[in-house]
């Protein structure tokens, strides 16, 4: 069960991601963006930050960093990929997950605990979710407000990929489409998301809520090893 | 070389770049020869106030330095403490006002750039930050428009780097409307044995520039910015400004910390103020060393520079590692494995001189303690305004008060309206701007008055809070300086937390102003004086003069940082209230003096009031009950008692929990200093019924007052008045004191949320 955390430059939830898989069992590694190999990792985790300052738009360039050709065979090859924050931004500019991030309605870069409702359990990163259970943790961004037109929205909605949604009691903070905070892919196997998990990884720092999120990827791969 | 334009009559290029007459006899000396026009500005950045601290270094001598957790004090890029398990923290807190004032955006941006990279310097791994922002009051348009630019700048860099934003504090008052204040804090984590030095120990080692190329931005910062009063052409000042980078700054911290983990330099020096002249001369005038530095080799944004501007550039993200020559090739590899330029630019050398060369050409040469260390200093005159009022000295009769705006006062509304002000409300306009979440270790960020950070490996958390007293400095700086000092260590030692170390920002006016010196030589003495009798050892810090402008001078400042560690963190005793039916209990004694507090900017004091007195020994005495009652487990929340009093507390710790409280408070003097005076040393706490005998016990053999005043529960805060001065009964008084204060907490949770978003506009 290899985890590997990319590393654009100008990732600073890297430590954060690698710090939270290990604490959800894995054996978990950090890749320096220039390399084209995830080393032997099962799931890839795009973490947070600001990759090449991202003075452009988010994501724009990260998109462009060789690793992501690794990451785009390791997705057609059926593996695992969770972008978190920034790494939604990245994997949404790569087109391998639907939507573009616009900057948050308020203009503003916004820190906040939300609360979200997860809307789908059966995959590989919300099974350990307890059903009707929402879940605590942080958001961190300035681009977060996800967009896309209305009838790709109700396409997503029908086919099952809003994975979690914004929710009571601080709702939706940036503005998104639907309150939607993240996606997956139509083949379930890449899942985006702005909220950060990985902060919500001990009870001490407000909420371990996250880790069950982690704890999912960890032990999907785990099965799918057991069943290879 | 033209340094200055040519005004029409001729001033000497000396006091165009700000060095007096004397001060150039004092050059001659050293160089024993005229200086040429490059040296003549390497002088003068180096000279300047900013670099220097010539006005202020005889006054900082007196602060206590030493302890025995110290492992390096002032001189350093910053202070660094051992904190237990082998670990170090480095911190240190810097002013970036005038850049502020000009450019608010990139000022506050670099101001937090610069703080970042002196802990880098250390060789420690940044965890936390905090921002002291002051700014004139918020009615007036250009404040806003520098709030925000500011707290985006504050923002974009922290947060694009991955250092928590966790505290700080936020004042207006009309004093600095001319003159806003941007005070960054920075805290890092080391392992003991692995601290950097800005020193350049040994001939022969090469300096290796790395980072950012070199450019024109903040060309003279440091002599043109910050070390002259302001006025209205402050625009022209512009191109002062340096130009922050963060992604840059993050890409040089990753690089920083992987050649000082990797043991591969003997010193590290970060560029901020007077640039390469500053990083060349301090690391060979500590190390006892000299600098041979080609310019030629120096990366350059622009390829025309003069030398002149190569040598005072401020060009943000930049880093001089000196390094043996048998490992210069392994660092400009980590440099370039971070996407930074990294280059060779000169090698020490062991004649003491710094020597700026291009090519073969010598351009100027400097002994580089002259530059550094063997600076003039400007000894001041002080003098006291006419108009002051000094706090009265511990165990001095106070007056007795009638407390003459409290007539026909209603305590509800006083408290409703002091929730609802600027300096009192949620911050969370402000703090949900920054991350504060980043590095997975925040326990608590910027709600309460001190930030918590676990450390990963360990059961040990830091403490972090920083606090100032301006408006008690307007009347009595020194007393102002040590309230200041006692309730940053009160607010570390709240949580549980042993304070380790304190750095200091000290804003202030026009030295050479007789009144203006008196109040920064009072502050420190206030400072000292207080952290000695607390067994804190400052470690550094900053000075900013001369923050003035037309509309006047600043309230002096002296902004207190202090970190504290906590050993085991599942002792953390947090502020807000913990369950129902629990009981509140006040330690320490209420002291009269409302002058310098809130309630009186709200609604005026007596004219003959003062501040409130300190009482050291109580001071200490009361952190010493909170860490042993905290260590016992007998403690369910305790909070500080300061600005706004103990009604203030006491709705904080209510809106904070969404739980109200039925309380019965004894009144002494007046109800307005029982509720809402700021005398010190005073802590509210609650705790379960059954450990009231324990409280009550560890209190009494420490001599600290423990008053009963309720229970938590329920949604209202109310406060029942009694004893003799409750209804206010002095005939002169008029209309008598309601006897109750009785408010739903919704109504004051509104008022404190409400507090920025009425003066600033609405954030959704």
């Amino acid at each position: 069960m290899k985890v590997g955390v990319v590393v654009f430059p100008g990732s600073n939830c890297d430590r954060d991601a690698l710090h939270a898989a290990q604490l959800a069992g894995a054996d978990a590694a950090l890749i320096w963006h220039e390399t084209t190999d995830l080393h032997g990792a099962d799931a890839v985790i795009l973490p947070g930050g600001f990759a090449h300052g991202d003075y452009l738009r988010a994501g724009a360039i990260a998109r462009f960093s060789p690793i992501m050709g690794a990451v785009r065979a390791h997705v057609e090859r059926g593996g695992l990929v969770l972008g978190i924050c920034n790494g939604f931004q990245v994997l949404t500019e790569a087109r391998l997950l639907p939507g573009v991030l616009r900057r948050n309605a308020t203009l503003r870069f916004e820190h906040r605990w939300v609360t979200l409702a997860v809307e789908r359990r059966n995959t590989p990163f919300t099974w350990r979710v307890p059903e009707g259970m929402t879940m605590r943790m942080p958001i961190a961004h300035g681009e977060g407000n996800y967009w896309l037109p209305d009838d790709d929205l109700d396409r997503l909605e029908a086919a099952g990929q809003v994975v979690f949604r914004y929710t009571a009691p601080e709702g939706n903070p940036n503005g998104s489409a639907r309150a939607i905070a993240g996606v997956i892919d139509a083949n379930g196997r890449v899942c985006g998301l702005m909220p950060h998990p990985e902060r919500a990884s001990d009870a001490v720092l407000g909420s371990d809520d996250g880790m069950l999120l982690m704890r999912s990827l960890v032990e999907s791969m785990a099965r799918v090893e057991v069943a290879a | 070389m033209t340094l200055v334009e040519e005004p029409l009559v001729q001033t000497p290029l000396h006091r165009r770049l700000g060095l007096t007459d004397a001060e150039l006899t004092a050059i001659h000396q050293r160089l024993s020869r005229a200086p040429n026009d490059l040296e003549l500005a390497m002088f003068s950045v180096m000279w300047s106030e900013h670099c220097s601290y010539k006005s202020s270094k005889s006054l900082l001598r007196t602060l206590p330095t030493a302890g025995t957790d110290v492992l390096a004090g002032p001189g350093e890029n910053a202070g660094v403490v051992a904190i237990g398990d082998g670990l170090a923290v480095a911190f240190k807190i810097e002013s970036h006002n005038h850049p502020s004032a000009v450019e608010p955006y990139q000022g506050a941006a670099t101001g937090v750039g610069g703080i970042l990279r002196d802990i880098v310097a250390m060789g420690a791994r940044p965890v936390a930050l905090l921002d002291a922002l002051k700014f004139g009051w918020p009615d007036d348009h250009r404040t806003r428009r520098l709030v925000d630019g500011v707290v985006r700048g504050v923002g974009g860099y922290g947060n694009c780097v991955g250092v928590p934003t966790v505290g700080g504090e936020l004042t207006f008052d009309p004093t600095y409307t001319g003159n806003p204040l941007v005070n960054v804090m920075c805290a890092g984590i080391l392992t003991v044995g692995g601290i950097s030095r800005a020193i350049a120990p040994t001939p022969g080692s090469m300096a290796v520039l790395f980072g950012s190329h070199t450019g024109r931005d903040g060309i003279g910062g440091a002599s043109v910015l910050a070390s002259a009063n302001f006025d209205d052409g402050s625009a022209a000042m512009r191109p002062s400004v340096q130009i922050g980078d963060p992604f840059a700054g993050k890409l040089l911290i990753e690089a920083t910390l992987e050649l000082v983990e990797g043991g591969l330099v003997e010193g590290m020096q970060d560029l901020g103020a007077a640039g390469l002249t500053c990083a060349t001369s301090e690391v060979a005038a500590r190390g006892g060393t000299g600098i041979r530095l080609d310019l030629r080799s120096v990366p350059l944004r622009e390829a025309d520079m003069a030398p002149f501007e190569i040598m005072i550039s401020e060009s943000q993200e930049r880093m001089l590692a000196i390094v043996e020559p048998a490992h210069v090739d392994e660092v400009l590899r980590v440099v370039s494995h971070w996407g930074l330029r990294g280059v060779v630019v000169g090698e020490i050398t062991a004649d003491g001189d710094v020597v700026v060369v291009d090519g073969e050409t010598e351009l100027a040469r400097i002994p580089a303690r002259a530059l550094a260390i063997d600076v003039p200093e400007q000894l001041h005159e002080a003098a006291p305004p006419t108009r002051r009022r000094l706090a009265p000295a511990p165990g001095e009769t106070p007056l007795a008060h009638d407390g003459l705006p409290e007539r026909g006062m209603d305590p509800g509304a006083v408290l409703e309206a002091l929730l609802g002000h600027p300096n009192l409300g949620s911050r969370a306009w402000v703090t949900t701007q920054y991350d504060q979440t980043v590095g997975t270790d925040t326990i608590e960020g910027c709600e309460h008055a001190a930030a918590v950070l676990r450390i990963k490996g360990t059961k040990r958390a830091l403490v972090i809070a920083t606090d100032s007293q301006p408006f008690v400095a307007l009347y009595d700086p020194a007393q102002a300086a040590a309230l200041a000092v006692a309730e940053c260590a009160r607010n570390v030692s709240v949580t549980g937390a042993r304070p380790l170390g304190l750095t200091n920002c000290l804003n202030f006016g026009d030295p050479n102003k007789l009144d203006a010196y008196w109040q920064l030589s009072e502050s420190v003495r206030g400072l000292g004086e207080t952290a000695a009798a607390l067994g804190i050892p400052v470690t550094g810090g900053n000075v900013s003069l001369y923050n003035e402008s037309p509309l006047g001078r600043i309230a002096p400042t002296a902004q207190i940082g202090i970190v504290g560690v906590i050993d085991d963190v599942d002792d953390l005793v947090r502020p807000q209230f913990a369950t129902s039916g629990d009981i509140v209990v006040l330690l320490g004694e209420t002291g009269p003096g409302m002058a310098g507090s809130a309630y009186e900017r709200l609604a005026g004091a007596a004219p003959d009031d003062r501040p409130p007195s300190l009482d050291i020994a109580r001071e200490a005495a009361l952190h010493e009950l909170l860490r042993v009652a905290a260590a016992d487990r007998v403690l369910k929340s305790a909070q500080d008692v300061s600005s706004g009093g103990l009604a203030v507390a006491i709705a904080e710790c209510a809106i904070w929990s969404g739980l109200g409280a039925e309380l019965q408070l004894q009144v002494a003097m007046a109800p307005a200093v029982s509720l809402f005076g700021e005398s010190p040393s005073r802590a509210i706490v609650t705790i379960d019924e059954r450990n009231w005998n324990s409280l009550a016990r560890l209190a009494s053999s420490r001599r600290v007052a423990a008053r009963r005043l309720g229970v938590v529960g329920g949604d209202r805060l109310r406060i029942r008045l009694v004893g003799v001065g409750a209804t206010g009964a002095a005939e002169e008084r008029g209309a008598g004191v309601a006897d109750e204060l009785d408010m739903s907490l919704d109504v004051l949770r509104r008022a404190w949320t409400q507090a920025l978003p009425r003066v600033l506009g609405k954030v959704a």
